[in-house]
């Protein structure tokens, strides 16, 4: 329990108890350094304190192995601490494999988050403890920021950008996520809560409140067909455009001859400026669908191109990376 | 130069720099060409904006005393932190001691009659001037809500607040920065009297130095990113906005690699403050005098590579991150260097416990809180917490007011004997030197705690939770103000009313001692020759101290 007056968040996440140790390691070290000085001044201040007034002091002779102890020791604990420091950040960037997706949307001022199967929430998300989440980031305007201090977890939502943060939730409860990054006007009102459920909670939560959404794998193939996408990205590989089977986290060759892999940023990326990475043996023929979308039909459209992931990949007309141009 | 004994009733002499006239009235001030006169134009102007910054930031705490916000819109809470911070950082902050200081005390402590380029100085000053204009037109007219960093596409598409102007007057702003910061170089290199080696150089010169690298480098890239800013602002041309194909990180990029090294701008020349009054007061040879001119030029130069460490929350690779991270840890060193050496320097010293010294330890003490805040913040994996929350806010303000300001406020109290010949209530001032600490450290210090709990920076509205931190704020805010409110009132007083000083009356080692209080228009009646090592206070006698061993009784009885 939380006293009256806490000096830290609650630990609802993996990451905040490595954090809190971290702090208690900095914490100390840096405790230790000010008490030291402040206690060294406060003792001169009044022991050598003037005793006539024209007192001069004793000049100590400088000492070139006083200086290098006083930078040799700071730097070997600040070393310490951005060790330490780098790995738990590691840790952090590092997404694992099996992760349950929701896309959050930043926009003036609110949050709206999507589960898995369609699913919408506006600010509130929704999530099951002991499952690692992975949260996809994207902003409809300004800069944003998702900020969980339960969890220790933030990362800024970025116009243009898919950002992606991961955690563990460890504790049932509700927790007041923020946003962090300046946004206008309502910045501060643009917060909500994360419930995290138990497993079971968390799926009869899910069936329950799913009348009347549509899946965005649904709404992304009608969208597919819609914007006529499906004109030259023909599934089995005989369109002007290379088919999108199985393309969803595999390795993309470009036309410059470099190698980048299929995941949600690359492909946000090839919808609104198809221009920027070319996929080999390909004309720059694609318009452009920027402004045209909003972020939420981007998400149905990665939904649906995740979904191809299963299907056959035709022998030509693919576009993925031969197993030979692998590095 | 003779020392007269205090019993004797002083005068200020005939002829000084205040009371020369190249013209009538105004006209001799806003034509002068004097480098202590600029000075003094810098002294009132950088003061119009500490005060209309110290006023909003009395209204932003009067706001959040309740978690609903006790006093204006959001709208208006946005302008009120936005102009808060573009008040103190361009317009008070970055001019406040190189201009004050620096243009009045640089040439006196070289032994030169005036800067390098006069004229130069005095635009300088005219560009400053214009670029407030433009900034309080903005604030006049809708006002600003972006924040003080600007970001993009906020600040350039999104906002409704006066931003052109703004971003203007900042622009211009910059170049009374650049100009500064060639004068000083120019006169550091070309114009020291002769004896005043490099290694002889006041510690204030030194950072000085290494602070107009930075306005020289860095301050030309702010300079454009705002301009970009606003041309992207008025005529959609797409340099930060992902809708025209431009990139909002690009923006962040380009501003912290000179917001950065502004922090260095702010501190530096405190530093330099303090490097005077600690040996003065301690009456010794600062010990390492080196290495504290040498760790100002190092973190001249590595703070120059350290402004990313800003963007770890921004999807920044994570290489680049683990690089900046490592570099901020670097940058830590010299001025841990320096708190080292100024400690030592109080060991066996012959301390007083005049005003300028009460406010230098009180910059050390807040400084070292403000420095080692800044390694939690330099850590990545704790980074990711604590960003863009309170501790940030906590941290910046023990480092730019704990640290500058407090630098200001003790450098305002060691040099005005000098810039206005009088002295000031002894008692009073160090009773605000302590009214400053405590009331600073009583804003400040639950901020830390607030910021670690989670509450975001630039909130007009919080959660119940963090209100009793945030009240403990606000009480210890109205302390800070008394604390700033009574030297600008007794030091306003002394002006007219204080006794008069003498050329020398702690008595310090510096040239600017060395010539009478005010000083000649021409500083010195015969250029001086440098004979003596720096804060040397044993081999000279001109000073009238004890001779040049040290009394042995006290001290021995003390060892």
């Amino acid at each position: 329990m939380q006293s009256q007056l806490p000096i830290y968040p609650e630990q609802a996440s993996n990451f905040a108890p490595q954090v809190d140790a971290l702090m208690l390691f900095i914490s100390g070290i840096c405790v230790f350094f000010a008490a030291a000085v402040t206690v060294a001044i406060v003792v001169f201040f009044f022991k050598y304190r003037r005793k006539t007034p024209d007192a001069v002091g004793i000049t100590i002779e400088e000492d070139a192995r006083l200086e290098a102890l006083w930078m040799i020791v700071p730097l070997i604990l600040s070393m310490a601490m951005f060790g330490w420091g780098a790995v738990v950040y590691v840790d952090y960037r590092n997404v694992p494999q099996d992760t349950l997706d929701i896309y959050v949307i930043g926009k003036q001022w609110m949050w709206k988050a999507q589960q898995p199967n369609g699913l919408k929430e506006i600010n509130e998300c929704h999530v099951p403890v002991g499952r690692n989440i992975r949260l996809i980031l994207s902003s409809e305007d300004v800069i944003h920021d998702f900020f969980v201090p339960a969890f220790r977890v933030k990362m800024d939502v970025v116009p243009g950008h898919y950002n992606t943060m991961w955690f563990r939730p460890t504790k049932p409860g509700r927790y007041h996520f923020f946003c962090s990054q300046y946004c206008g006007t309502n910045h501060a009102l643009m917060g909500g809560w994360v419930t995290v459920m138990e497993p079971s909670d968390y799926a009869a939560w899910l069936s329950g409140s799913a009348a009347g959404n549509v899946n965005p794998v649904v709404t992304g193939e009608k969208l597919f067909a819609e914007k006529a996408c499906s004109t030259c990205h023909v599934a089995n590989g005989t369109g002007r455009s290379p088919s999108l089977n199985g393309v969803y986290g595999a390795q993309v060759l470009l036309a410059d001859g470099s190698i980048v892999i299929a995941d949600e940023a690359y492909i946000r990326e090839s919808i609104l400026q198809p221009n920027a990475k070319i996929v080999a043996g390909y004309q720059p023929l694609m318009p452009t669908f920027q402004g045209q979308l909003t972020e939420e039909q981007v998400f149905a459209l990665i939904a649906y191109i995740k979904s191809l992931q299963s299907q056959p990949v035709p022998a030509t007309g693919a576009g993925i990376a031969p197993p030979t141009g692998k590095r | 130069m003779s020392n007269t004994p205090p019993t004797l009733v002083r005068e200020l002499p005939h002829k000084h720099y205040l009371n020369a006239t190249y013209g009538a009235g105004l006209r001799s001030w806003l034509l002068t060409t004097d480098h202590k006169r600029i000075a003094l134009l810098y002294l009132a102007s950088v003061t119009v904006f500490f005060f209309i910054g110290g006023v909003l930031a009395t209204m932003i705490r009067i706001h959040l005393l309740t978690p609903g916000g006790a006093l204006v819109t959001p709208e208006t809470y946005n302008k009120l932190f936005t102009m808060h911070g573009v008040a103190m950082i361009f317009f008070f902050l970055i001019p406040s001691i190189p201009a004050v200081f620096g243009n009045f005390l640089i040439p006196l402590m070289i032994g030169a009659k005036d800067l390098a380029f006069p004229k130069i100085n005095l635009l300088s000053w005219y560009i400053y001037v214009i670029g407030g204009c433009f900034v309080l037109y903005s604030f006049g007219t809708g006002g600003l809500d972006t924040g003080w960093t600007f970001y993009t596409p906020l600040s350039s598409v999104y906002s409704n607040s006066a931003v052109t102007p703004a971003v203007l007057g900042i622009f211009i702003n910059g170049f009374s920065s650049i100009l500064t910061g060639l004068n000083f170089i120019v006169t550091i290199h070309t114009m020291r009297a002769p004896g005043m080696t490099w290694f002889r150089m006041p510690l204030f010169v030194w950072a000085h130095y290494a602070t107009s690298l930075v306005m020289i480098l860095g301050t030309p890239v702010v300079a454009i990113t705002l301009l970009l800013a606003g041309l992207e602002r008025m005529f959609h041309l797409g340099f930060f906005n992902p809708a025209l194909g431009g990139d909002p990180i690009l923006f962040q990029h380009l501003f912290w690699f000179y917001s950065h090294p502004a922090v260095y701008i702010m501190i530096l020349p405190a530093m330099g403050v303090i490097s005077e009054i600690i040996p003065t007061f301690a009456r010794k040879p600062i010990f390492g005098y080196a290495f504290i001119a040498g760790s100002s030029i190092a973190i001249a130069v590595i703070g120059f590579l350290v402004w990313a460490h800003h963007m770890f929350v921004t999807g920044e690779s994570t290489y680049a991150a683990l690089t900046f991270s490592f570099l901020s840890y670097l940058v830590a060193i010299p001025s841990a260097v320096k708190v080292f050496n100024w400690t030592s320097t109080l060991y066996k010293g012959s301390i007083s416990w005049d005003p300028p010294m009460i406010y230098a330890l009180g910059f050390i003490g807040l400084f070292v809180i403000g420095g080692l805040t800044g390694l939690f913040l330099a850590c990545l994996g704790l980074d990711i917490h604590i960003h863009d929350t309170y501790f940030v806010v906590a941290h910046f303000h023990y480092i730019m007011v704990g640290g500058a300001v407090m630098g200001y406020v003790g450098g305002l109290h060691f040099w005005w004997p000098k810039i206005t010949g009088r002295l000031y209530p002894r008692s009073l001032s160090r009773f605000a030197a302590v009214v400053l600490f405590i009331g600073f450290n009583l804003t400040f210090f639950p901020q830390f705690i607030l910021g670690y709990l989670g509450m975001p920076r630039r909130y007009h509205t919080y959660p119940p939770e963090f209100q009793v931190l945030n009240v403990l704020s606000t009480a210890g805010a109205s302390i800070l103000a008394l604390g700033y409110l009574l030297p600008m009132s007794y030091l306003t007083w002394s002006m007219r009313y204080g006794r008069v000083a003498g050329p020398n009356p702690w008595p310090a080692t510096g040239l600017e001692w060395k010539t009478d209080s005010p000083p000649l228009t021409e500083n010195f009646e015969v250029t001086p020759v440098v004979t003596w090592e720096p804060y040397d206070f044993k081999n000279r006698p001109d000073l009238g101290l004890g001779t040049g061993t040290p009394s042995p009784a006290p001290a021995h009885g003390d060892d």
